[in-house]
């Protein structure tokens, strides 16, 4: 999201036409997602989990045009806390985004940055799976995408954002993206509580297949959203765009490693989580490390997140889909490995080397103050959405409900029909 | 007449229904079943979570045969099934009080 070419102002054919693609690559995330998750569900959530994903596409375009591109980009609105809402409705979003000089129209980078916001909401159903109410899923994610997502992507991201001017780098949503739903994820499960049966009975995934084709539509539309983060269809694009794949690879390495030595088997879930957690550890860092570093940052993340998803048994939290795990673990090391591996040769925006480059301990100083930054801001926040939720209109569904399913009791369907007798209904009109 | 019920390991399926066919056995009823018996489950572990699975996948096969063809069948399934192994399943034989085909309304052995 930092700006290689600070003097651009013309509108570039090249670049504009790379971000249209790359939003488009970074829309597939969100399906990608719900595959990703739906597979490690048990067969009778297995649509409702999709379905989450889905709608928040519709929910979070909505918020998006009419408020949260407002307030996570227009001018700031005091303290570098959140935008103004100069914005809302995209009535002047015309004009330039304020503090950048953008090679691309301005609507390209609203609907580009649409993508994000839609994905990291998407993120959170990971932690809520198979108990809470479509209504309450579609509530929380619209006040959410508002009120925790868009002022988070304003300090890191704007300009005029307080972490943008204290320093951190955050080359695609380490903190934006990754803590941020990671963060939000642990407060969404410790609010509305575990599973019936959690951890007691088995919830093993119905269909890694599924999971494995989310896990691949997930790594393709990265490449967008990290080679994408450049801005501009260049030297960084393509320098990102390898990292990120490196760091994917890495991650898969070190997860299925570390789990052959601990567990036995390399298993094909390892091999998407690892992936996964490679991914959204390099995702701060892939615009701004050389391709060494970037394999290094997806192992670490890779064996780290594999160890994390000990967490949640220890202290008693049903993140269902591992985001803790994966997103908050992952994208604290790729924020933290910023510090430790940036360099000026990758990208002129970097103005303290990684301590390992022999830039001492400023910049990872600054990227140790966003992770505390959007960690404090993203968990609390949420937690209060949650709570307040949970007060009012309340965010599980009935206990038979749960037992019986997401997909029959919230969207009259059902996701498989395999045997003969599956199909026997009437038709009641 | 007699219900000759065996509960086989899955692969042994056709085996089980190569030799019915050779002495002459015109119908067979598959299902898919799980269960266990003294050989037990297995683990399964997804991202470090662990779990017993109970249940082993077996296949439930279910032939109608006269009183005097009974003790034939059951000697073929049993000896086409055997792998000498623990998990190879079980037959059990029931009588059965009437038989009936659907088509032709025929009854009792000619039913078979």
């Amino acid at each position: 999201m930092h700006l290689l070419l600070a003097e651009a102002t013309q509108v570039n054919a090249g670049d504009t036409a790379w971000i249209v693609v790359c939003t488009a690559l970074v829309l597939l995330m969100t399906p990608g997602l719900a595959f990703f998750y739906a597979g490690m569900v048990r067969s009778k959530h297995a649509l409702a989990m999709i379905m989450q994903s889905f709608v928040t596409i519709a929910v979070v375009s909505v918020t998006w045009v009419l408020v949260g591109y407002s307030l996570a980009f227009d001018h700031d609105a005091g303290g570098g806390l959140v935008g103004g809402l100069g914005m809302a409705g995209l009535t002047h979003a015309e004009v330039a985004v304020p503090g950048m000089h953008l090679s691309v129209p301005p609507l390209a980078f609203v609907a580009f940055q649409m993508m994000f916001a839609i994905l990291t909401a998407a993120l959170l159903s990971g932690a809520s799976a198979d108990r809470m109410r479509f209504g309450a899923f579609v509530t929380f994610i619209a006040i959410w995408s508002v009120v925790v997502y868009a002022p988070l992507a304003h300090w890191a991201w704007s300009p005029q954002g307080w972490l943008h001017q204290a320093g951190l780098l955050d080359f695609a949503g380490g903190t934006v993206v990754e803590i941020c739903s990671g963060a939000s994820a642990l407060a969404l499960a410790f609010v509305i509580g575990p599973r019936r049966g959690w951890p007691r009975e088995m919830m093993a995934p119905h269909n890694l297949p599924l999971t494995l084709l989310g896990a691949g539509l997930l790594w393709f539309g990265w490449i967008g959203f990290n080679a994408g983060s450049a801005l501009s269809a260049g030297y960084l694009a393509a320098s990102a765009a390898l990292a990120t794949h490196l760091s994917g690879v890495g991650g898969m390495i070190g997860w299925l490693v570390l789990e052959k030595r601990l567990a036995g088997k390399a298993t094909t879930l390892g091999a998407a989580s690892g992936a996964v957690a490679g991914l959204v550890a390099i995702t701060p860092a892939a615009g701004f490390v050389s391709p060494l570093p970037a394999l290094l940052i997806g192992a670490t993340a890779g064996v780290v997140s594999l160890f994390a998803i000990r967490l949640k048994f220890r202290f008693k939290y049903d993140d269902s889909l591992d985001v803790v795990a994966v997103h908050y673990v992952g994208g604290v090391v790729g924020t933290l490995f910023v510090g430790l591996f940036a360099a000026a040769a990758v990208n002129p925006a970097v103005r303290h080397q990684g301590l390992l480059l022999g830039g001492g301990l400023t910049q990872l100083a600054r990227q140790g103050l966003g992770v505390l930054a959007a960690t404090a801001f993203a968990f609390t926040a949420t937690y209060v959405i949650a709570w307040v939720l949970r007060a009012t209109i309340g965010l599980r569904v009935e206990p038979d409900d749960e037992v019986e399913g997401l997909d029959s009791s919230q969207h009259a369907e059902s996701a498989y029909e395999f045997t003969a007798t599956s199909g026997l209904g009437r038709a009641s009109r | 007449m007699k219900l000759i019920t065996a509960i086989v390991k899955p692969f042994k399926v056709s085996d089980v229904r190569d030799a019915l066919r050779d002495i002459g056995a015109l119908g067979l009823t598959v299902s898919d079943a799980q269960g266990y018996g003294r050989q037990r489950g297995h683990t399964e572990v997804y991202r470090g979570a662990e779990y017993k699975i109970d249940f082993v996948p077996k296949i439930r096969m279910e032939v109608l045969a006269d009183d005097d063809d009974a003790p034939r069948v059951i000697e073929t399934i049993v000896s086409a099934a055997r792998t000498g192994k623990i998990g190879d399943g079980k037959v059990w034989v029931q009588d059965v009080e009437e038989v009936v085909r659907v088509r032709t309304g025929e009854r009792g052995a000619e039913a078979i």
